[in-house]
């Protein structure tokens, strides 16, 4: 018996070994970012990039944003697609996964291969990118920042999982007294439904925030960049200005260009609105994934 | 009599109600997802931009000619496919151990603990991570070349040598969805029945036996049902992953280049629309092939688990 409890301490403690060790690298990567944003110019020349700044300087932030313009402006942008956004989304995919969770709906398994099948199946990037560009004409508009994610099948799928839950009684009572379909949808499901409507829109608003890909192909105007693809310029940027300098062998070295501090704040900036909320909703995470997860 | 006319009516209004609902939605699907199915076609086009997609002439096979012959079909498919299955096999083994190890602890604060911060870069865009994974691999200033040289070693030069990138690549890719992963099969132990260890404990079995014969086939529908949706798009690479972590570094594309960004660099980089489609085809394709042929090997072992 001693000996089967000492086997469980030395079991448990390995396991917290491992889990704090791999707590550790997802953390830790994110600290050098904050580290670096932190710290001054000068000193990752001399002392590289470390896990707590040699000096603490908020120089980089004041930088960001006394060079308003762009910030602010890629700022609004990323609030107002995931905003507008998610709202719609939300908005659209309900109004599709109630009949699709309703077995009185006759046109409910056609509808769920409709939606299932985009899952299996799809054109791919050229004659999506074609038809946006060309025969939609939505190149630099702010509807093809969110447009193109409206109705996303698995969110669909989740959400109608959810609503299968509801008891039909409920819809079944509403309309002996006549209410028609819509009320039902505004009066009974919608109030309902509350729960999975916040964990599918918490997905959905995590999707348009962290959304670089449509950006990336279809905006070139800088009045229209959200904070995502602005990184993303950044970057091809550097990328750029390094190629340049060294011609033949081309070495990656970015030290002698300004401003890595600013560039790692903007990705801070970036990063931090999703990073600060999730950890209250991640009750709705983990029930929107093992929901998600589930066959039906 | 009269009320079964009734309730035919009311059937009928009430379904028509429910169509006018689902119709933004579904007009909404057959733009942006039905329209580009029709229009892999364009791979057996002579694109030209003036021309639109209908007016184009047919080249039969010719891009794909072009495409195959060119060195840069076998070195995307066998990055493409290399990579993902090491997603799939490395990432099903470790979230798998996560989850079992998560299962053995207790407190539930400490559990909750370990779930937010495992989750953290699962949160994290590809932009950022890129970023991230810079401060580390950075030449003069990374933090990993000055921990090398702290032991007395010389800093690597990351960004020019290809040699490095499968490991990192596939590092930064369990590092961000192991997470993910582990809490889904996590809540499908929570799922299982607590008798079934109890009276298995009773019976004397040990730990391992328990999770051999308990755990892991009470959580196998779980297990085949990701897999199979993995392995149906394992012609799908993570664009983010393989084009901001790399920096869209040409001399590391033998190890970095997949369809994805291939497709992306010679529509939108090169302008080789002809290339680019015939490697979309050849991708919509052999995806929809390969979730099919899953699904029916699937079918074959046991009916339950498969998908459609």
């Amino acid at each position: 018996m001693i000996e089967n409890r000492r086997t469980q301490i030395i079991q448990n403690s390995i396991i917290h070994l491992i889990f704090i060790i791999f707590s550790l690298i997802c953390i830790i990567p994110l600290v050098v970012i904050a580290s670096i944003s932190f710290s001054n110019e000068g000193n990752l020349n001399t002392y590289g990039y470390t896990l707590i700044p040699k000096v603490f300087t908020i120089s980089a932030y004041k930088f960001v944003f006394g060079n308003p313009g762009q910030i602010i402006s890629a700022y609004w942008i990323s609030i107002a697609r995931t905003v507008v956004g998610t709202f719609l989304s939300l908005f659209v995919i309900s109004l599709l996964a109630f009949p699709m969770s309703r077995s009185d709906f006759k046109f409910r398994k056609s509808l769920s291969f409709y939606v299932f099948f985009t899952m299996l199946f799809n054109g791919g990037l050229v004659p999506w990118y074609i038809l946006i560009t060309k025969y939609l004409d939505m190149k630099n508009t702010f509807f093809v920042l969110f447009a193109p994610f409206l109705v996303i099948p698995w969110f669909v799928l989740l959400l109608r999982s959810f609503f299968k839950q509801i008891p039909m009684s409920l819809y079944e009572s509403a309309k002996i007294d006549g209410a028609s379909e819509y009320t039902v949808y505004y009066r009974i499901l919608l109030p309902l439904a509350k729960p999975a409507l916040a964990t599918v829109g918490l997905f959905i608003c995590l999707n348009y925030w962290n959304d670089w890909w449509l950006p990336l192909l279809y905006i070139d105007v800088d009045r229209l960049v959200p904070l995502p693809a602005m990184l993303s310029r950044m970057m091809s940027n550097i990328t750029y200005l390094t190629t340049q300098t060294t011609n033949t062998f081309m070495t990656i070295d970015v030290s002698n260009l300004p401003k890595e501090s600013a560039r790692m704040a903007m990705c801070l900036l970036a990063a931090g609105p999703m990073l600060f909320i999730f950890p209250f909703f991640q009750k709705y995470f983990v029930r929107g994934l093992t929901a998600g997860s589930l066959k039906g | 009599m009269k009320i079964l006319v009734k309730q035919s009516k009311y059937t009928f209004t009430s379904n028509l109600q429910m169509l006018i609902m689902v119709a933004p939605a579904v007009i909404i699907l057959f733009i942006f997802n039905y329209i580009p199915m029709a229009g892999i076609i364009i791979a057996f086009k002579d694109f030209r931009a003036n021309l639109g997609f209908i007016k184009s002439p047919w080249v039969g096979f010719k891009n794909f000619e072009f495409f195959f012959k060119s060195q840069d079909a076998w070195r995307i498919t066998r990055n493409t496919i290399g990579y993902n299955a090491a997603f799939i096999i490395l990432g099903l083994i470790i979230s798998i151990a996560f989850a079992l190890m998560l299962n053995e602890i207790k407190s539930k604060k400490t559990l909750k603990f370990y779930q937010t911060v495992f989750f953290f870069p699962y949160f994290l865009s590809w932009v950022v991570v890129g970023y991230a994974l810079y401060a580390f691999l950075n030449m003069e200033h990374g933090v990993l070349n000055t921990v090398l040289r702290w032991f007395g070693l010389e800093g690597k030069s990351w960004y020019t040598n290809y040699k490095y990138w499968p490991g990192i690549l596939i590092s930064v890719n369990l590092w961000k969805t192991i997470g993910y992963f582990s809490v889904i099969y996590y809540a499908g132990l929570m799922g299982i029945d607590k008798q079934l260890f109890e009276a298995a404990r009773i019976d004397g079995a040990n730990k391992l036996q328990i999770i051999m014969k308990i755990s892991i086939p009470m959580i196998s529908p779980l297990i085949v049902l990701l897999v199979i949706l993995q392995i149906g798009r394992i012609f799908y690479a993570d664009f983010g992953l393989f084009y901001y972590l790399p920096r869209n570094i040409g001399i590391l594309y033998g190890a970095t280049d997949v369809i994805d960004t291939y497709v992306f660099r010679a529509l939108r980089v090169t302008g080789n629309i002809g290339m680019a489609s015939a490697a979309n085809f050849y991708q919509s394709i052999m995806g929809f092939c390969l979730v099919l042929v899953s699904n029916l090997i699937v079918k074959k072992i046991n009916n339950d688990y498969a998908l459609f």
